[in-house]
């Protein structure tokens, strides 16, 4: 149906190739699953089928794209609106109207649909996709996962032959999740759409995908069944790396399969040791914290505290209050009431620049920390700022990211760099106490590996830390203590273990096949050595 | 009985706000300036609705200021009338000789003052005007009521326009992140700390929406010929010039009688054409478009009939919109309630709907790169 014959594609004469060659077909009522590490050029196949590359891209663009056989490969994506739907990473970005009957009929308004056809097809859409009773509402006020739904919608209503999505559920929350990739399997089984999706986190994804291109780097495509091609994939989901592991043949990629060829293994295995890190003396006490916008309480009366030498991880849905209540520990936003202590003193009383010594804060788009031209210069300029001697903040980073070039510009980092300079910057100033507020976006298996490394790196320095992710895989391999917060109060907190096997919505793959408290895949390796040994 | 509540067709809104625009570019009174400045004001606070552009009226109050003071201290600084009361006599600034027509500093009298204030006084309420429009029209409706034609250029300003609530939210977050890095030194440093982030931001903002309308079909050509798309251009390019050429020989008396008048008539039916034959090339449908009702017209007339109003006073009584600079301007009833009438539009419009806007917990994200 859709043909990728022949493509390449390269910025530049100068660079290597993104894709060379590639020879790709999406035929009728599959999901096509697109995966590769971070800066394979997921999102440049992507949009070779949109034509939003080299349109809004650059770069030389070979080979054939074929739709129907005919080749569209001159055409502008407007010209292929009615062929392929395009859903982007951030739905909200590319809202053109307000309301969610508005934005189902652009794409129709722009292809001059008979208005009578549109009202029809508005009102099927509304339906197909479960949405009926968002209607009316304001494009800003839906949650996430609505927000992707709607957007998944507003190109439905084209009725084009492949659906495009670029990593639709990695900003959302496991529920929301859900609920969008249900919205997708729909497509696929009852309208027979092509769907090609590109994701990060496979976990979610993999049980669904019928085939799977796997980008290998050097712009090359590998395309195969999910469990042929997960048997050697450098980026994997925790499910697996246990199948690789235990040598399960053929790999299961869905937990259900998992479970059922575990058994053996959770008998011999037993109960998780409980967690070895001790908890040191509390550094950051708040007590009915408050925050609020207006009339709305975004935070109510939460009490935590955090230990030094301990990772705690805040999770929660999709606007439960967990920014603002980092935001509101750090002291920069304004508490209604409640107190905050960081070693006696109260973040929110200090100066800026005292608070920065007490706890750092790092932001979810950390890139709003940056302005200058160069690492080298950021760094200099966190040295400043933090009064510390030249090279400080050099050392930070080299120790979190040893091969961070000095004269790149920050922009043109990976995501895991770009993480790692600004907590190099946010750590010049030797906080005790660290706050992440949603660090793995874009990072891939290996990145979020690493980012766990150093984020345990500064428990064991006896920092505390916490950080705010809705990856619960995340979760799983870096915290010591869960927080859990809904509608801005807290529901459930303690250790990892107890608290992610209280609720299925985040509980991680590894403890949904092996049960008894199991979390990563590292921790059943290591335990499986210790009783041989 | 409470009035059901629904949006105002935008064009209505437009009309009212650009017919006060006119009204304020007839006058330099500054009571019938301020006057029409309340009354927009309290049009703006009757019936904006809780969207994010309706904020967006106290950014255009503040811009209106900025440009008042500006004036007036280019008039001081510059100099201008060198007559009246001198309120600080400050010696001239000696210029080469190239620059002989322009005088530096020099006293400082009540009449350049008060000229620059009253100067800046106008543009400030044309501008506040627009921004009334702006807060009180939701610009993205505006564009689905555009003619054909000029479908592609509304976007465009549309787009820019709705980059205006966009930023402040941008500059609120960076600004915040900047606190988490302690404050580089220098004000240009600190400047460019908020300004690099909020620009690239900005930018990659609107790539994205871009990205978005081009790949769900904004801008199709759909099946046109070449010849077609020719001679909708040629049309056009004639038509305008026609209307330029024929405005200049309207307006200058030495031009010769037979450039004005025609050629700007056949300029503009050119133009006319060029119009239609472009708005057929736009096959674009309207998903339940927005209507003329009473209430509409009755809003469009009142911006005419201030603008109309305020132009009859000028032809009557010129002393009185266009007060002397030694001398204190004045009003008549009839003046007055010329500009009120723009203030009608607060009762016969609907009330904006509430959409009850949960306020986002989290800071606006931004797309990923």
């Amino acid at each position: 149906m859709i043909e990728l014959r022949r493509l390449s594609f390269a910025y530049d004469d100068s660079t290597p190739p993104v894709l060379h060659e590639a020879d790709l077909t999406v035929t009728e009522g599959e999901l096509l699953l697109v995966a590769g590490r971070t800066g394979t050029g997921k999102s440049t196949l992507l949009g070779s089928f949109t034509g939003l590359v080299p349109t809004f891209t650059g770069g030389l663009l070979t080979g054939d794209v074929v739709i129907d056989g005919r080749s569209v490969l001159a055409d502008p994506p407007r010209e292929r609106a009615h062929l392929v739907g395009y859903v982007g990473q951030d739905p909200s970005a590319g809202f053109v109207t307000d309301t969610v009957e508005e934005e189902l009929a652009y794409g129709m308004e722009q292809l001059g649909t008979p208005p009578s056809t549109m009202r029809r097809r508005v009102e099927e859409t509304l339906d197909l996709l479960g949405i009926a009773d968002l209607r009316a509402r304001d494009l800003r006020t839906l949650s996430g996962g609505q927000q992707q739904r709607v957007a998944i919608g507003s190109v439905l209503t084209m009725h084009p032959r492949v659906l495009v999505l670029d990593e639709p559920t990695s900003a959302l929350d496991p529920t929301a999740a859900e609920e969008v990739l249900a919205t997708l399997t729909r497509l696929v089984q009852d309208v027979g759409l092509g769907v090609v999706v590109a994701e990060h986190r496979l976990e979610r994804v993999l049980p669904f995908a019928d085939r799977m291109v796997l980008l290998d780097g050097a712009g090359g495509l590998l395309v195969g069944s999910p469990d042929e091609l997960m048997r050697d994939s450098p980026v994997a989901p925790p499910i697996v790396e246990l199948g690789r592991w235990a040598d399960w043949e053929p790999l299961p990629l869905a937990v259900r399969d998992a479970r059922r060829r575990a058994s053996g293994l959770r008998s011999t295995l037993g109960h998780a040791p409980a967690a070895s890190r001790a908890a040191g003396p509390v550094l950051l006490e708040a007590h009915g914290v408050r925050v609020g916008y207006g009339r709305i309480l975004a935070v109510r009366d939460v009490s935590v505290g955090l230990h030094a030498g301990q990772v705690t991880a805040l999770m929660g849905r999709n606007g439960s209050g967990k920014s603002s209540l980092l935001w509101a520990l750090q002291g920069s936003r304004a508490r209604a009431a409640g107190s905050v202590a960081v070693a006696g003193d109260d973040p929110a009383k200090v100066s800026a620049q005292e608070r920065r010594r007490l706890a750092g804060l790092v932001p979810q788009t950390p890139a709003d920390l940056l302005y200058l031209d160069t690492v080298e210069d950021e760094l200099a300029a966190a040295d400043r700022d933090s009064d510390r001697r030249p090279g400080h903040a050099r050392s930070l980073l080299d120790q979190l990211a040893p091969d961070v070039p000095g004269r790149a510009h920050p922009r043109d980092l990976s995501e895991g760099q770009r993480l790692a300079l600004v907590l190099a910057i946010v750590l010049s100033s030797d906080p005790p106490v660290v706050l992440l507020d949603e660090p793995t976006r874009g990072l891939d298996y290996p990145g979020k590996a690493a980012l766990a490394r150093i984020l345990q790196g500064f428990a064991d320095a006896g920092r505390a830390v916490l950080v705010s992710s809705h990856d619960v895989e995340f979760v799983a391999q870096v915290a010591d203590r869960v927080v859990v917060l809904a509608e801005g109060e807290v529901v459930s907190s303690g250790p990892t273990a107890r608290v992610v096997a209280e609720s299925p919505a985040f509980a991680p793959q590894v403890l949904k096949v092996l049960g008894h408290g199991w979390l990563t895949v590292p921790q059943v390796e290591d335990a499986v050595r210790e009783q041989l040994a | 009985m409470p009035r059901p509540s629904r949006d105002l067709h935008p064009g209505a809104w437009w009309l009212w706000a650009l017919g006060l625009a006119a009204a304020a570019t007839a006058t330099t009174n500054p009571l019938l300036l301020v006057l029409l400045v309340a009354v927009t004001g309290f049009v703006v606070a009757m019936r904006r609705s809780d969207q994010p552009w309706s904020g967006s009226f106290r950014l255009y109050l503040l811009i209106g200021a900025v440009i008042v003071l500006v004036r007036v201290a280019f008039r001081a600084v510059l100099g201008g009338e060198a007559t009246g009361q001198v309120l600080l006599d400050l010696p001239f600034v000696g210029l080469p000789g190239w620059a002989s027509g322009v005088r530096l500093l020099g006293p400082i009298t009540v009449d350049s003052v008060l000229a620059g204030f009253y100067d800046g006084l106008r543009l400030a309420t044309i501008v506040i005007c627009v921004g009334a429009a702006n807060a009180l029209a939701n610009p993205k409706r505006l564009l689905k009521s555009m003619p054909p034609a000029l479908y592609e250029i509304g976007t465009a300003v549309v787009v820019a326009v709705s980059v205006l609530p966009q930023l402040s939210d941008s500059l609120r977050r960076v600004r915040a992140a900047r606190r988490l890095r302690g404050v580089p030194g220098g004000r240009i440093a600190r400047l460019r700390g908020v300004v690099v982030p909020v620009m690239e931001d900005a930018l990659e903002r609107s790539m994205a929406l871009a990205a978005g309308m081009d790949a769900r079909g904004y801008g199709r050509s759909g099946e046109l010929t070449r010849r077609q798309r020719r001679t909708t251009g040629v049309l056009m390019l004639t038509g305008l010039l026609g209307i330029c050429v024929g405005t200049y020989g309207l307006l200058d008396g030495t031009a010769p009688r037979w450039l004005g008048p025609p050629l700007l008539a056949g300029g503009a039916a050119l133009a006319l054409l060029g119009f239609v034959s472009a708005g057929r090339r736009v096959q674009r449908t309207r998903y339940r478009p927005d209507r003329w009702a009473p209430p509409e017209l009755l809003v469009a007339l009142c911006g005419v009939a201030v603008a109309a109003g305020m132009y009859a006073v000028v032809g009557r009584d010129y002393t009185l919109v266009h007060p002397g600079i030694p001398g204190t301007p004045g009003v008549t009833l009839v003046s007055v309630l010329v500009v009120l009438v723009g203030v009608v539009p607060a009762f016969v419009a609907p009330p904006a709907p509430v959409t009850a806007r949960a306020v986002a917990e989290e800071p606006p994200r931004r797309v990923a790169a």
